[in-house]
């Protein structure tokens, strides 16, 4: 077992514990999300082709490991409605600043839904090398983010 | 964040509970961005991304429910992205029942921008600012739009400023009026981060340079030498280039301003002075667009099979787009001696470019080719899975990134519709 902590800021506050699920590219909110809203999958299975690292993996209740969100500028209300639908991820951490879709969906769905996604972005370029699918991650109000292994 | 009397007295509430959560979601969404105030929207009219009625978005028809019963009705009328239904785009039964089912809420949903301030019932479209739609920003205007295509356009050849906002947000700033000043509101936002150098040997397709500038800069605003040579000035001709190029930016990058030196407004008043410290450098060649198209991927499950659909607009074409159009397939058909389309082809513009396109002979001309004229959403008509399936072409390179569509240059496209192969 080894750990790590990365330090980020909190965009969203909150705690969240959940298992890693990492995009190296820019994660397309719109492609990523369409056939799980569109057909009713609650667990957010992720329908964009072009992700190698995410398609066809289940994103509801996981810790999303990202860059920066790209795509269509729906790509704040697609969030919200994963929210709304309870197939939101646990928590969503950007290696980067967080970019105005990703920052939009996050801030709705902490105003406007019960779902509160705990938003924590420049983790830096280090933290997304680390970081693997399948680690567990704890993320703290501070905007701390553990690893672990 | 410091607010004015008016902005604080929403945010505590004095015109409703709700209006106040649009007031809070907007602070916190400028805060993330740094911003310390908010500012007045100038604009004269909103634009709204959000023109689908899909019944899986239930949770945005309940907001705009929330909204409504509220009385939080935009401050301003808006127009909206283009409606993604019309029967006269080629759909067999299956892909009927699709869109039946897919686009269940569309009636609802229309019923509710009527509510909340759309600006007219044909105001459906993702060229707003077209002359004939008429809401065309001036110089210096503060907006609060989201879709990417228009939000590049206003800022860039228009000069107006607006960020690249998402959806719900747009409408939240028409509802109070303002928006946190950020981003490309500010000067400083407004420098470019990269020169691009263009050096072909002929004018660059407009979806393809846009295409290749966008994956470069991602986010980062151009400032693009050596393409005002192909241009006298920023008139009609200049402007539908420069419409295709900013939609491929924005949907290939997320590019929400570029300059092009001695065309658009800044790069005309401020010349290279609107480069950063520090900036970096992107020279396009032949080599890198054809590198560009050669890299796209196709998705078609047969690459070879013989295209069942083209769509031409997207964005939604320009009047003058319309007409060089009819001109080049009627030149092509004749000199072929053919009088009709091979594939079946829809071109899509606004409502109100297509009320005024459709009293001219072009369009007559138009439609004995075969042509289907459309305002339709080209994506929206994609997104039905049973569409998405088919072999269609275009030489849009927004349709191309977010749909199966294959894409072609223009005169690819000419050529494969009056009769070509692949």
């Amino acid at each position: 077992m080894s750990e790590r902590i990365f330090k980020g800021r909190a965009v969203v506050k909150g705690n969240a514990s959940a298992e890693a699920l990492v995009s190296k590219g820019g994660f397309n909110t719109l492609a990523s999300y369409q056939h799980s809203l569109m057909f009713g999958d609650k667990k957010g299975k992720c329908s964009d082709q072009n992700n190698p690292d995410l398609y066809k993996k289940e994103m509801a209740g996981k810790a999303l490991c990202l860059p920066q969100t790209i795509g269509s500028t729906t790509g704040g209300l697609v969030l919200y409605c994963a929210a709304c639908m309870e197939r939101q991820p646990a928590c969503l951490l950007f290696s980067k600043e967080i970019d105005s879709l990703a920052a939009a969906g996050a801030v709705l769905a902490a105003v406007w839904t019960d779902n509160p996604m705990p938003t924590v972005d420049s983790l830096g370029d280090e933290f997304l090398s680390y970081v693997r699918t399948g680690d567990r991650i704890t993320v703290l109000e501070d905007g701390s983010v553990k690893v672990e292994r | 964040m410091e607010l004015t009397e008016r902005q604080q007295a929403i945010l505590d509430g004095k015109e409703g509970e709700v209006k106040a959560k649009v007031m809070r979601t907007l602070i916190m969404y400028g805060e993330t961005f740094g911003s310390t105030r908010m500012v007045d929207i100038t604009g004269e009219y909103g634009h709204l991304v959000t023109s689908f009625g899909l019944s899986v978005m239930k949770p945005v028809y309940d907001l705009m429910d929330t909204l409504i019963d509220g009385g939080a009705i935009s401050g301003q009328k808006f127009s909206v992205d283009p409606r993604p239904l019309d029967g006269s785009v080629p759909s067999n039964l299956i892909q009927n029942l699709f869109f039946k089912v897919m686009y269940s809420k569309q009636a609802d949903y229309d019923a509710q921008l009527k509510k909340l301030g759309i600006l007219a019932d044909d105001a459906y479209t993702c060229t707003c600012y077209m002359d004939e739609v008429g809401n065309t920003p001036k110089e210096g205007d503060i907006l609060s739009w989201a879709e990417s295509s228009a939000v590049v356009y206003a800022n860039s050849i228009l000069g107006a400023r607006c960020n690249r906002n998402s959806g719900i947000l747009d409408l939240f700033g028409s509802i109070v009026g303002c928006v946190p000043y950020f981003g490309l509101l500010t000067d400083e936002g407004r420098k470019a981060d990269w020169l691009i150098e263009v050096r072909t040997s002929k004018k660059p397709e407009a979806q393809l340079i846009g295409s290749a500038i966008g994956m470069k800069v991602m986010e980062d605003v151009p400032y693009v030498v050596g393409l005002d040579k192909y241009f006298g000035s920023l008139d009609d001709e200049a402007k539908a280039y420069f419409k295709d190029f900013g939609a491929a930016t924005a949907s290939n990058g997320a590019v929400g301003l570029y300059h092009i030196e001695n065309l658009t407004p800044e790069a005309k008043r401020m010349g290279r002075s609107l480069l950063r410290e520090g900036y970096k450098t992107f020279l396009i060649d032949d080599e890198v667009l054809e590198n560009t198209q050669r890299n796209y991927p196709v998705i078609w499950k047969d690459k070879n099979a013989r295209p069942r659909l083209a769509f031409i607009g997207c964005p939604h074409l320009s009047r003058a787009q319309l007409e060089s159009w009819e001109e080049r397939i009627g030149n092509e058909l004749k000199r072929k001696g053919a009088k009709k389309l091979s594939i079946k082809t829809v071109m899509t513009a606004a409502p109100a470019v297509l009320k005024e396109f459709r009293k001219s002979d072009a369009y007559k001309r138009l439609e004995s080719y075969g042509v289907i004229i459309s305002y339709i959403c080209p994506l929206m008509y994609m997104n039905n899975p049973m569409c998405g399936s088919m072999p269609v072409i275009t030489c849009s390179n927004k349709l191309r990134t977010y749909t199966s569509a294959r894409y072609f240059k223009e005169d690819e496209l000419l050529a494969i519709i009056t009769g070509g192969a692949l």
